[in-house]
């Protein structure tokens, strides 16, 4: 199918919307009634016609805007992209992943005319057509994981690994949940989640590592991680706390609705060929609470989740003093019947909301 | 002055141990203030003949203890950003085997050890001990400025001026904690200073 792009903003006015069927391809993150962390892996070999998962990259509706909204963030703030001087390899590993991916599940919008060395890279809904010659870095305007990363939506954390560790030595962040690239960069799997919570008592990042330092090339793994944010701003980053931290204090009974949004993070790991580096594309999707209640199997479960989450998990996520008001909202939305089985709408079978 | 036992932290946050001699062709022991302390405790005359020590005081008066140890060479200066240009060369000299000791403050042992990695000495042949100060060298996460010596919570930033809660979210590469705004939801309410600790 054709994209129609929306023309949209993450910031100021905040104009970001989904379609209808951005909303019911929302990959909301509860299969269940209630969350806690787990090692909630599994492979990325496709998913649903038209879901999240069917593609290796996602491209949607707020592609071009999203794009528009990352060149900004570096305008103000470059030490958002950086990698350390190991890692260009593993860069142009990034860039053919990502191109070859492009062309082949969306051949409409991207092409990748290869000759040897020679390649040619066309981006129709960004206006690009740019020649290049593979591994050869002066060709391209900026290096080869900035260039194709201004591309693709998400972020993207390029991962070395030695010493049986995966180690943050590269990536483009600017649209994350509130963790600095320019402060990570450089530790290893177990410092860069120094800050999460009960996670690591659980044993979790242990048994996770294990599983991510084993991904084959070829048999990328994804999982989906979710936090709460209040406007659809992607750049919740710590460097402009200062800024956006306000924000949080201007829900209403009112304006809650529309205002809050669930931020869900597709997080997949490819394994790169040349460089055996990992790559950890981080692809947000934002959603308002009030759009997320039309689908009513998914409202009685937010409401479940959200008032039984640990204390813990509310305060790192940040939304421990709204979640009084949040649970004053949903709580219209839950009229107690049980749920279906795992993450989808589930619009044909799950009964309308009681009331 | 007592050591100081840090609570237990996070995985970000290092960890000091205590220095012990090691066999080794020659010694780089570099400290600061009540650093000194742990360079005399580890110190051996076999150890001194092939020593080199790098001293920052910071008003503490250790210095003629240091030299009484009889180091092969001996540098006392103003700051640790004064002292980085010989602790640099002492590292590009460095032979194989070379041990390095760094007592002090966190900040101090942190930007050495940044410097000794970049020289290319194996983490196993650097060894920590803290003493004296449990003052934090701090980055602002905002301006990305470098506070040092911050001995409370919340501080402000020497830099942009705001008003900064410490955390335990440690960077080896930037030898620093992060130091985030702690009236961002807020503005005004900052809470009274108290020691980092307490
Ligand atoms: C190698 C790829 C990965 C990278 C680069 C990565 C990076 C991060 C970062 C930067 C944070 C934020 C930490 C902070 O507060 O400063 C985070 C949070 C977290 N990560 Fe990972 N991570 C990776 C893989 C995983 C995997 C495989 C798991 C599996 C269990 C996992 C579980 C978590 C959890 C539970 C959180 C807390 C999220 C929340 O509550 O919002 N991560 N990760």
């Amino acid at each position: 199918m054709t994209i129609q792009f929306n023309d949209e903003t993450f910031r100021d006015d905040y104009s970001f919307y989904n379609s209808e069927r951005a909303i019911k391809r929302f990959p909301f993150p509860f299969h269940e009634d209630s969350y806690m962390y787990s090692v909630n892996m599994e492979q990325h070999r496709g998913g649903p016609k038209d879901s999240v998962y069917e593609k290796r990259f996602d491209v949607d509706e707020h592609y071009v805007s999203e794009m528009r909204d990352r060149a900004m963030v570096l305008a103000d703030d470059p030490l958002r992209c950086q990698s350390l001087p190991h890692m260009t390899l593993a860069g142009w590993d990034l860039l053919e992943l990502i191109m070859v991916s492009k062309s082949e599940d969306y051949p409409d919008l991207f092409e990748l005319h290869r000759d040897g060395n020679k390649w040619r890279w066309i981006n129709k809904p960004l206006g690009i057509d740019d020649s290049f010659v593979f591994l050869d870095e002066a060709t391209l305007p900026y290096g080869p994981m900035e260039y194709i990363t201004r591309q693709a939506q998400g972020d993207f954390c390029v991962l070395d690994q030695r010493d049986d560790n995966l180690w943050m030595d590269a990536g483009m962040v600017t649209t994350q949940a509130d963790w600095s690239l320019d402060f990570d960069i450089g530790m290893n799997f177990f410092e860069w989640h120094a800050p999460v919570p009960l996670a690591h008592e659980k044993g979790i990042f242990v048994r996770a590592l294990k599983f991510l330092l084993n991904i084959q090339q070829g048999a990328p793994a994804r999982r989906l991680n979710w936090t709460m944010t209040v406007n659809p701003l992607l750049d919740t980053s710590p460097e402009n706390y200062h800024k956006w931290g306000i924000q949080k204090t201007t829900l209403t009974p009112e304006n809650i609705g529309a205002k809050q949004h669930l931020r869900v993070e597709l997080q997949t790991f490819f394994r790169l060929p040349r460089s055996n580096a990992l790559v950890f594309p981080i692809r947000c999707y934002l959603c308002s609470f009030q759009d997320l209640m039309t689908v009513p199997k998914w409202g009685r479960r937010l409401h479940r989740v959200v008032r039984d989450l640990p204390d813990e998990l509310a305060t790192y996520k940040g939304f421990i003093d709204n979640r009084p008001m949040m649970l004053d909202y949903l709580k219209n939305f839950d009229d107690g019947l049980p749920t279906s089985a795992g993450i989808w709408p589930d619009l044909e079978t799950e009964p309308a909301l009681e009331t | 002055m007592s050591k100081f036992t840090f609570p237990e932290s996070i995985r970000s946050r290092p960890i000091y141990g205590t220095l012990e001699a090691r066999v080794g062709p020659a010694h780089l022991l570099v400290a600061d203030a009540h650093g000194a302390e742990a360079i005399l405790d580890v110190a051996t005359p076999q150890m001194m003949e092939k020593a080199h020590i790098i001293y920052i005081p910071k008003g503490e008066d250790y210095e003629d203890k240091l030299r009484a140890l009889k180091p092969a060479s001996f540098y006392s200066g103003p700051s640790y950003p004064a002292a980085e240009p010989r602790l640099r060369k002492a590292l590009a000299d460095a032979k194989m085997g070379l041990q390095v000791y760094l007592a002090g403050t966190e900040g101090l042992m942190g930007q050495a050890q940044n410097a000794a990695m970049a020289a290319g000495i194996p983490h196993t042949a650097i060894q920590t001990e803290h003493r004296g100060s449990i003052a934090r060298r701090m980055q602002c996460v905002h301006c990305k400025g470098i506070t040092e010596e911050v001995e409370t919570d919340p501080f402000v930033c020497s830099h942009c001026g705001l008003n900064l809660f410490v955390r335990d979210h440690y960077s080896r590469r930037l030898a620093a904690y992060q130091g985030v705004r702690v009236d961002a939801e807020d503005p005004g309410n900052v809470p009274t200073p108290k020691g980092i600790y307490e």
